[in-house]
């Protein structure tokens, strides 16, 4: 009962001893190193000395360690995590294994990575939780590619901290030589990636040294071991935006006084009364309650999973964003710039789609360009086509509806997307967002007004007017709503006009909507003048009173309204 | 920002980030209700999850007809209470050619009985989803089980065919026929559940508090007599002994353990002092080695 103050338990007073438990934080972080650099010794080990094994498993591990005679007797603590060893015979896909363990300030999730083919793919699942990532070092072998390569995922991933674990001290003689070496020649490289902080800890897996306890046997080592260390590094998730971000999930109504917006707070802070924009639509409204099960809110902060309802009847769903009013506002584009981690054996190519999953929206996407690929072993970018099975390149892609998304480096939950097949359904890219697509209106726009040929892009349509004709106004009327309807189905902006309304026509071309004129009673004549404004728009089209919603919409397309 | 956040706050919305998720993307969804503790704590989740309104799907019991009468009435008082939709299943074909757990070896009776009987239900209903309160934690091979875990048209898993998982971005995309297999809990660990049980007031089965219960040892195991249906070995006289479980199943294949412990601190002290892992109870465990992995690919859970 090592990881647990057992005197205090057997003293009787476990409510004092849950109260301290239910303080506890947690941190979850990733383990990588190269088959043999003793990943398994030293995660067996912390679960061990942090007590999540029991007898039953300890009397098996006995027999086991006796067995295999490698480790000359004692016991080999990797047999504790070492259930992927007939799987990866079975030919199992295993991107990570998570291990769980606590001490009394935190609670631990490791995400195990194991195999060396998938090593990106599997690296980056395990890193996309991750609050930091333990990168094993070989203390014979020095700074390998391999170290490399974890050390640049891990960045990319968006991983702040970092422990490099020089392991294996005891085979060189415990020298503070060899660690200094090794520190040497990973810190220029790791400066290069931007990390947070980097610990570097001597240890021996195997010995025990640096792991829980402290080593006597390297008192040239002034740094915490392993264990102490990862229960006080400050690991406050920089990557949260101080602004709100809360994607829609799920809309609750339970009766018709009441209507929820459920989702998890991807960033930020959210209280009652606060002023709120949702997003892509643009309206904005307040924050009337924050609700959960056990009792309203006067502040909820990321990641919390809560109930938003609004002071107005406004048209949010599922796949929506809330986001705060004031600065930092999210971007809105349908064209987007990636990195983006290739998982599956057909390689990503341009003009590929797929359908992208980013917080609660699914939508259909398409590659438009590949600009790179990285070479994860010295950073450097090279020219490519496709990106194949475990790379990791700069991509654009064009979504089929804009997409309310932060640079990945600054919200982990906003920024991050998976691609997955039409037809197989496989998970078979992961992304991470740093910013609109090149082609996006308004990427470069510094301080110059927003242009007609961008709306029209972001409408993803030309301003038109459709005048309804015919003596019989009802008709006309009827005819126009069932057109308005089918456009807007289709994905466009179009919206009628009848009466005095009829005068907005000229702000309604320069918004860049297709605007559908109820001309007027008895109004027969075919002349687009019947409409004040429609002689200057652009694309003016009068269909024939007994003209199907079908014909107009094949007459706007061949006037070029619509664009794809 | 997240410092103040503990550990089982953090846990709490993570399972309700899933099943919400889970809400969203799948038409016919259900909830594997076990009467466990990890089911009691799924369906709290549930219900923070979609508060104020009702749970947007029903709960499901595979009912073998074996387990302990506590655990009956606690499912049939719990689902009335709380107005929860709850269907009870049974594979009715093996219990008419006798099969029961005294004569076919746990390994066969669980197959048929929880299994096959789970894989009947999901068809008959046509569930495109269930949730089920498995932790990785658990054991080994539950360590590297995804979050969302495919079944094929035939319910089985294919281990070959699982999809990577990153950050909260599940695929839940699935042809017709297929389904998955929704874990909540996967981060929770067996100490997780018992506090947030405590802290939460969750209500759970008396048979997880100690009480004088009558008892057999058979196979170095405590097995409760439930009911009239208990075969007695010659020799074995049931006995009055102060016992509790710490995981609950078909009685005559899950072991009591002595304990003095009717309060929940007083079971979570135990927890951390004891030196046996919880699976122990459960004899369908020590069967055969890699059990667990065979009963997942014919879709068990
Ligand atoms: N001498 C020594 N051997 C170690 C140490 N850590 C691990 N090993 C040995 O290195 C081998 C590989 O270890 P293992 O944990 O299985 O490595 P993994 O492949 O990274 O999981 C085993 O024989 C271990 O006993 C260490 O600190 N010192």
């Amino acid at each position: 009962m090592r990881g647990v103050p057992e005197k205090q338990l057997l003293d009787g007073d476990v409510e004092a001893y849950l109260a301290l438990q239910q303080k506890k934080e947690l941190l979850r972080f990733l383990t990588c190193g190269s088959v043999d650099d003793g990943k398994s010794t030293l995660i067996g080990r912390l679960l061990h000395d942090s007590n999540v094994v029991h007898d039953d498993q300890l009397d098996a591990l006995r027999r086991d360690s006796a067995k295999r005679s490698s480790a000359g007797g004692a016991i080999d603590y990797s047999l504790l995590v070492d259930g992927l060893v007939s799987e990866r015979e079975q030919g199992i896909t295993i991107d990570v294994a998570y291990r769980y363990f606590a001490t009394d300030r935190r609670k631990f999730i490791i995400a195990d990575t194991p195999g060396h083919e998938q090593y990106t793919r599997n690296m980056a699942t395990g890193a996309s939780t991750a609050d930091l990532a333990v990168i094993l070092v070989d203390a014979r072998l020095g700074v390998l590619p391999q170290t490399r390569r974890h050390s640049t995922i891990a960045a990319l991933l968006g991983i702040r901290h970092v422990i490099v674990a020089v392991n294996k001290m005891d085979l060189r003689g415990y020298e503070r030589s060899v660690f200094e070496a090794i520190r040497q020649e990973y810190q220029p490289f790791a400066e290069k990636l931007g990390f947070a902080s980097i610990q570097y800890i001597p240890m021996s897996a195997l010995q025990g040294d640096n792991v829980v306890a402290g080593s006597e046997r390297m008192p040239w080592y002034e740094g915490p071991p392993l264990l102490a260390y990862l229960e006080t590094v400050p690991f406050a998730r920089s990557r949260d935006l101080e602004a709100l971000r809360f994607p829609v999930q799920y809309v609750l109504r339970p009766d018709l006084g009441f209507r929820g917006f459920a989702g998890t707070i991807a960033s930020g802070v959210v209280r009652p009364g606060a002023t709120v924009v949702c997003l892509p639509s643009g309206r904005s409204t307040k924050v009337a309650r924050v609700v959960t099960y056990d009792g309203d809110l006067a502040e909820a902060a990321a990641p919390l999973a809560v109930t938003l309802t609004l002071a107005d009847e406004v048209d949010v769903g599922r796949g929506d964003t809330i986001v705060g009013a004031g600065e930092g506002r999210p971007r809105v584009a349908r064209s987007i710039e990636a990195d983006v981690v290739w998982m599956n054996e057909a390689p990503l190519r341009v003009g590929a789609s797929y359908l992208l999953k980013h917080g609660t929206r699914m939508v259909s996407a398409e590659v438009s360009e590949i600009h790179d690929r990285v070479d994860v072993t010295t950073l450097e970018r090279h020219p490519a086509r496709s990106l194949g099975l475990n790379d990791i390149g700069r991509v654009s892609l064009t979504a089929a509806r804009p997409l309310v998304f932060d640079a990945y480096a600054a919200c982990h939950a906003t920024g991050a997307f998976i691609l997955v097949d039409r037809m197989t359904n496989g998970t078979d890219g992961a992304g991470m967002i740093r910013g609109p697509g090149a082609h996006e209106p308004g990427a470069s726009a510094t301080g110059e007004g927003v242009t007609a040929e961008e709306r029209a892009k972001r409408l993803g349509q030309n301003a038109a007017v459709v005048v309804m004709t015919g003596p019989d106004h009802v008709r006309q009327e009827e005819l126009a709503r069932a057109l308005e309807r089918r456009l807007w189905d289709d994905g466009h902006t179009a919206h009628v006009l009848e009466g005095r309304d009829v005068a907005a026509l000229g702000v309604c071309q320069r918004l860049g909507l297709i605007s559908i004129v109820v001309a007027g009673v008895g109004q027969a004549s075919a002349d687009p003048s019947a409409a004040p404004g429609a002689r200057d728009a652009e694309r003016v089209v009068v269909p024939s009173p007994d003209a199907s919603i079908e014909a107009i919409v094949e007459e706007l397309r061949a006037r070029g309204v619509f664009r794809s | 920002m997240s410092a103040s956040l503990t550990h089982l706050k953090a846990l709490e919305a993570e399972s309700i980030h899933i099943l919400r998720e889970v809400a969203a993307e799948f038409e016919n969804p259900v909830m594997l209700y076990s009467i466990g503790k990890d089911s009691a704590v799924m369906v709290r989740l549930a219900q923070k999850a979609f508060h104020p309104s009702k749970l947007p799907f029903p709960l499901l019991h595979i009912d073998t007809t074996w387990k302990f009468r506590d655990m009956i009435a606690f499912r049939d008082e719990f689902a009335r209470a709380n107005g929860f939709e709850l269907l009870v299943h049974t594979n009715r074909a093996p219990e008419a050619q006798g099969v029961n757990p005294f004569d076919h070896g746990s390994q066969r009776y669980t197959t048929v009985m929880k299994t096959h009987a789970l894989v009947q239900a999901i068809a008959k209903w046509g569930f495109d989803a269930a949730f089920g309160g498995a932790r990785r934690d658990e054991e080994k091979s539950r360590a590297k089980e995804r979050v969302y875990s495919f079944r094929d048209r035939a319910s089985q898993w294919d281990p070959k065919n699982q999809r990577p998982e990153l950050w909260n971005l599940y695929n839940g995309r699935i042809h017709k026929g297929e389904s998955i297999r929704v874990f909540p809990l996967s981060n929770w660990t067996e100490l997780d559940v018992w506090q947030y049980i405590h802290l939460e007031k969750i209500p759970i089965v008396p048979l997880y508090f100690a009480a004088r219960r009558p008892v057999v040892m058979r196979d170095g195991a405590l097995i409760m007599v439930d009911d009239e249906r208990m075969r007695l070995l010659p020799g074995e006289v049931p006995e009055q002994r102060v016992v509790r479980f710490r995981t609950l199943g078909c009685y005559p294949l899950t072991g009591a353990i002595e304990s003095t412990a009717t309060t929940l601190p007083e079971i979570i002290r135990e927890m951390l002092l004891t030196r046996h892992s919880e699976r122990q109870g459960r004899m369908i465990d020590h069967d055969e080695k890699g059990s667990m992995e065979t009963k997942k690919r014919e879709g068990y859970f």
